[in-house]
């Protein structure tokens, strides 16, 4: 682990495995994919020199479910993949919801349905990381817009997939991915670092609960080997000993269960940035690479003279609702750029009840949506 | 002295499992060789997928974990990597763990995983009712082969020798006490061990096959049952019809983590 602070020019590739280190994460379990394979690759040179272990697997679907043995064997656990991988985890990622098992996963976004331009930057998986396995749950996603988020931000990944027992995707993109800046590998402190709940001292096996449905946090997870408690997980609806239970009962309180520890702690787990948003008139909100380019963008238009601001979201999932309220109710344009066709927009019109003009300003060709790309589709817009 | 009981959750039963169908004999054999191996539950870690032998963990007071449909392989192999100390056993049928999970087993077996596959082959796909898997035999009825199956099965113990498993064997349910010796092999041994046992399925395969009754089944693969000493010495032709049982690999090899972990110790030792 980095001791004090230690400045390195490196690709968010590779920082976000010096800051999944940092986060206690000393297990890896993936298969190389472009963009994304400077993570295994980083992986498999550091990991053992903390202690931690890398297999590569014989595929996407084997890299998840390793991930989710050595979580439940109590090893804080992250994997890396881009679009097609990520496809291919989805019903493993849906395992890992029922059964309430922290691990990461890395998305390194590219082009795409299927193999599309591999190599290229897009943002197109928002609803992959939402919806992508079968049945109503809750996730939680974060998109990291610079090198150095890569680094601090996946700490903050690992932190809420431990806290709300859930995985936690990292939503990143090939522009991101591959973009080398000045990173510092900040000491992480102990008391930055969230582990999974553990059963209170003095309670029994028999008293032991690992999962609850009565509140809206998730009980505590002994990993396999402690040698004071026995414990179980399954993919099949449970009751609170993780035994399997399939009534109707048990399948309604867990459904709910699953959706609202994410839902209902919306505000411990959104994150989001904000730019000139205090006097603006027109508000950019944007998250990854494009946030980069909506910066640049609102600095332009500022500079004519516009009451431009910016709202980042660095939270996806769950969506930053109560800030995207906020700013519709201010303003009079919103303007969505993403390197997709308006999945982020889609999500920002359900919540328009406020009248806002809505402008997406979407590039999907593989190549960075530029700051001029944004003005032209503000531009086209008011024609 | 510890016995089977220990490793028991007796409100959950009586199982789920059709009657005469032997998956019972497999799930007490497991315990059983705990309680002689005297292990403490708390180091045994029981990974099963989906399918009627999936369903084993339900009975047992161990650590369990269920898992999705044929990758109860990969699950094990992060829990083996993840935890040096513990036992690690997986449960799985002959869907589960050599037709969706078949490339894991071949990947595992090769990768030399500290656990022990215990794959409980009845030749069908039992619980979604009857449809033909990788070990179907040629010819077989089955709900989605109605008119006779035109493909070959898989021979699931050479399929991981040749994968290169530390140790393989199979039992048939009739002899218990072989099907114990086993077991007790393969959970003894550091690496990648598999365990087939050709278990009846009287309910959705032997029906359709015109196999008898459980009974039946279980005498009839007992009687055609020949060690694989003996088969050594037999032609192909004396072996048409007949189950090799008995261990066909027992050669340790060093497991993956322990290789790994002497990278481990020699950067900790500032070797790079």
């Amino acid at each position: 682990m980095p001791v004090g602070n230690n400045v390195q020019f490196i690709e968010g590739n590779v920082a976000v495995v010096h800051g999944a280190i940092a986060a206690g994460a000393r297990f890896y379990a993936g298969y190389p994919i472009s963009p994304s394979s400077e993570i295994a690759e980083s992986s498999a040179k550091e990991l053992p020199k903390h202690g931690g272990m890398y297999v590569q697997m014989e595929d996407e679907i084997s890299s998840i479910a390793a991930l989710l043995g050595a979580s439940v064997a109590g090893k804080k656990a992250y994997t890396a993949t881009s679009g097609p991988g990520f496809s291919l985890m989805q019903e493993n990622i849906g395992l890992g919801v029922m059964s309430e098992i922290p691990v990461v996963i890395i998305n390194v976004q590219r082009c795409g349905p299927s193999t599309a331009a591999a190599t290229k930057p897009a943002q197109g998986d928002i609803m992959q990381a939402r919806w992508g396995t079968h049945g109503d749950h809750g996730i939680i996603a974060l998109s990291p817009s610079s090198a150095q988020d890569c680094y601090d931000l996946i700490v903050t990944a690992f932190n809420l997939s431990e806290k709300y027992r859930v995985p936690t995707i990292f939503l990143m993109d090939e522009i991101i991915g591959h973009l080398r800046e000045s990173v510092t590998l900040r000491e992480i402190k102990p008391s930055e670092i969230i582990n999974r709940k553990q059963p209170e001292k003095g309670i029994s096996q028999q008293e032991l609960k690992t999962y609850c449905y009565d509140g809206n946090l998730p009980g505590p997870m002994p990993p396999f080997g402690d040698p004071n408690f026995l414990s179980r997980t399954t993919g099949s609806t449970h009751n609170e000993k993780g035994e399997f239970c399939v009534t109707p009962e048990y399948i309604h309180k867990s459904t709910l269960f699953l959706t609202e520890k994410i839902e209902k702690n919306c505000e411990d787990i959104t994150i989001t940035r904000s730019y000139n948003l205090d006097n603006a008139e027109v508000a950019f909100i944007s998250f990854g690479c494009s946030a980069r380019s909506s910066l640049d963008a609102m600095e332009m238009l500022r500079s004519r003279g516009v009451k431009v601001g910016l709202l980042q979201l660095i939270t996806i999932w769950p969506m930053p609702e109560k800030q995207i309220r906020d700013v519709l109710s201010r303003v009079k344009t919103i303007v969505v750029p993403e390197m997709n066709l308006g999945q982020l927009a889609g999500e920002i019109r359900k919540l328009n009840d406020y009248g806002c003009d809505i402008i997406q300003a979407n590039r999907v060709d593989g190549v960075l949506i530029s700051p001029q790309d944004i003005l032209n589709a503000m531009e086209v817009r008011s024609l | 002295m510890k016995t089977y009981k220990d490793y028991m959750l007796f409100n959950k039963l009586p199982h789920t499992w059709c009657a005469g169908c032997s998956d019972g004999i497999v799930l007490q054999a497991i315990p059983d060789v705990f309680a002689e191996l005297g292990w403490d539950k708390h180091t045994i870690a029981l990974v099963s997928g989906i399918g009627c032998f999936g369903r084993v963990d339900d009975f047992l007071d161990i650590n369990c974990m269920h898992v999705t449909h044929g990758r109860a392989i990969p699950t094990a192999t992060g829990i083996a990597l993840a935890n040096p100390d513990l036992h690690v056993v997986v449960t799985m049928g002959d869907g589960d763990g050599t037709t969706i999970g078949g490339n894991h087993l071949i990947h595992a077996a090769r990768r030399n995983i500290n656990l022990t596959a215990i794959i409980a082959n009845n030749y069908i796909y039992g619980q979604t009712g009857g449809q033909y898997s990788g070990t179907t035999p040629l010819g077989s009825i089955t709900a989605t082969s109605p008119y006779g199956h035109v493909e070959p099965g898989f021979d699931i113990c050479g399929l991981a020798a040749a994968a290169g498993a530390s140790y393989v064997a199979r039992a048939v349910p009739g002899n218990p006490r072989q099907l114990r010796k086993l077991i007790k092999e393969g959970f003894l041994t550091k690496g990648f061990a598999l365990i087939e046992v050709m278990v009846d399925c009287p309910i959705q395969y032997g029906r359709m096959n015109k196999q008898g009754d459980a009974y039946a089944m279980l005498k009839h693969k007992l009687d055609v049952s020949v060690p694989v000493e003996k088969a050594k010495l037999m032609t192909e032709e004396e072996l048409e019809g007949m189950i090799i049982t008995g261990c066909f690999v027992n050669k340790p090899r060093t497991d993956y983590y322990t290789e790994y972990k002497k990278i481990i110790d020699k950067l900790s030792l500032g070797g790079a």
